[in-house]
């Protein structure tokens, strides 16, 4: 591998690393406490998550394609694609931070209720840390499948490891396709072998 | 003298859930020390009753007067935190220490942690279980009579005048269930706090109660002590009474 190569793919990998990153963390911020809501408001988890449901199945090219024409979140860049990716982010961890919280033994909460403790106390010191291995499950899941789906970025200039990806499928050049796939497949088994583990110590229950 | 108020007062109460009306016109006192049993088939009304006292659940009308205060007026945490609950389920935080679970209500209420734990301790051994034995231990690791062990303690813990228990000894073996009662026996001798206990078994109402309130239906039927409870005074009562026998009149 010329040197020039190794250093484009570092570049690359850091990009994609860079995109995978920062989608999760705004998909963390907003599902985790989404998810929360949504358990209290049993009507409209119903219809929130039958609506996440629907984003998931759209094809994820098509939906990088819809999302270049709007203004703001669109456009060519890293931005729209951070923004699809963060769509897809969304419905794993939300599904599990609610999982996790409904979760809860009802006997615990309503020993938690009865002994005196707020619904801030409750949510905080019972529910958050017993849906602690579920929500961490749904941000593993949201992770690994994230670093994936990121290679597509690279369709709308939002670089990343797709680049090579793309280059290779176009110019007909295996080498260069592996170039892409191979970093990405090892981020994607690090990022779930890593996560695993600490969710794994968060579980001690 | 005129005698202290009671602890807790029930006037006139009636609850409505869904429309229905679960239980209709309680009248009902207690007093340091003293342990009321409600006895009554399942549905009839005893968790809803609880519930009440406890704030979780409105009064539709009458009320009910803690510690010489409308149950309506309180802080309704301020009052959870004074009075002890103990449940079925245990319903202890599997990712709590026992101590830590010991300590909860207390914690709450910002003790400052030598005295905190000193409480602990003391409830603990109150309860048999002993504190370095058991204190750092997780609930997942103990049997059902030493997780309500654990339940009795968290709700003694922060020393509060009234106790409620919803048929805690429900889930237990036969002889563990019967080690717990003994237990809260010498518990309320050494604590004499005023106790709100269901259960649907006639044999521990007899065993723990200084008064027997039979409830039928979300009526008061009859109250009783144990010894003027076994005259059968009632239909609902001599039916109770008829299941001590197991049958035994048959052989
Ligand atoms: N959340 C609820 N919704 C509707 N009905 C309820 C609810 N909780 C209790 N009930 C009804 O109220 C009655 C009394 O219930 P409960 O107090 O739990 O009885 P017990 O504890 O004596 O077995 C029952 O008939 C039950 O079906
Ligand atoms: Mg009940």
């Amino acid at each position: 591998m010329s040197p020039f190569l190794a250093r484009e793919m570092l570049t690359l990998s850091f990009q994609h690393l860079w995109l995978v990153v920062i989608a999760i963390t705004v998909a963390a911020a907003v599902a985790i406490p989404g998810g929360v809501l949504l358990t209290r408001r049993p009507g409209l988890r119903r219809s929130l998550l039958g609506f996440a449901s629907v984003i998931e199945t759209v094809p994820s090219l098509a939906l990088f394609g819809f999302l270049l024409p709007l203004p703001l979140l669109g456009g060519i860049g890293p931005h729209t694609a951070i923004t699809a990716l963060c769509l897809y982010a969304l419905l794993p961890i939300v599904r599990n931070t609610v999982v996790g919280i409904t979760g809860v033994d009802p006997a615990v909460r309503e020993a938690a209720v009865a002994m005196g403790m707020t619904p801030q106390q409750v949510l905080w010191q019972v529910e958050l840390p017993l849906a602690l291995p579920a929500v961490l499950a749904g941000l593993r899941i949201a992770t690994v499948t994230t670093i994936g789906t990121a290679t597509i970025a690279a369709a709308i200039g939002a670089g990343g490891l797709g680049v090579f990806i793309f280059e290779g499928i176009a110019s007909v050049n295996t080498a260069m396709i592996l170039a892409g796939a191979i970093p990405a497949a090892a981020m994607a088994l690090v990022a779930d072998e890593g996560l695993e583990w600490i969710e794994r110590k968060f579980s001690r229950v | 003298m005129t005698p202290p108020p009671a602890v807790l007062d029930i006037r006139n109460l009636s609850c409505r859930i869904a429309e229905r009306e679960v239980l209709h016109d309680i009248k009902l006192t207690i007093e340091a020390g003293e342990t009321v049993v409600l006895l009554g088939r399942s549905g009839c009304g005893k968790t809803t009753l609880l519930k009440c006292v406890n704030g979780l659940i409105p009064a539709s009308r009458g009320e009910i007067v803690f510690q010489g205060r409308p149950v309506a007026e309180w802080d309704p945490f301020r009052m959870r935190r004074a009075i002890g609950y103990v449940i079925q389920d245990f319903g202890l935080f599997p990712h709590w220490t026992v101590a830590a679970n010991a300590g909860l209500v207390p914690k709450l209420d910002g003790w400052a942690a030598d005295a905190l734990e000193k409480r602990v301790n003391l409830v603990l051994d109150a309860v048999g279980l002993p504190p370095h034995e058991f204190g750092a231990r997780y609930p997942r690791g103990l049997s059902g009579g030493q997780k309500q062990r654990v339940g009795i303690a968290r709700a003694l813990a922060a020393d509060p005048p009234l106790l409620l228990f919803d048929e805690p000894f429900g889930a237990l073996d036969p002889i563990t269930r019967f080690e717990l009662q003994r237990h809260f026996l010498e518990l309320r001798a050494h604590f004499h706090k005023a106790a709100l206990f269901v259960t649907h078994d006639v044999r521990e109402a007899l065993m723990l109660a200084s008064r027997i309130v039979l409830i039928k239906n979300g009526t008061v039927d009859l109250v009783a002590t144990p010894g003027e409870f076994l005259s059968g005074a009632t239909e609902e009562s001599r039916a109770f009474l008829a299941s001590l026998d197991g049958g035994r009149k048959n052989e």
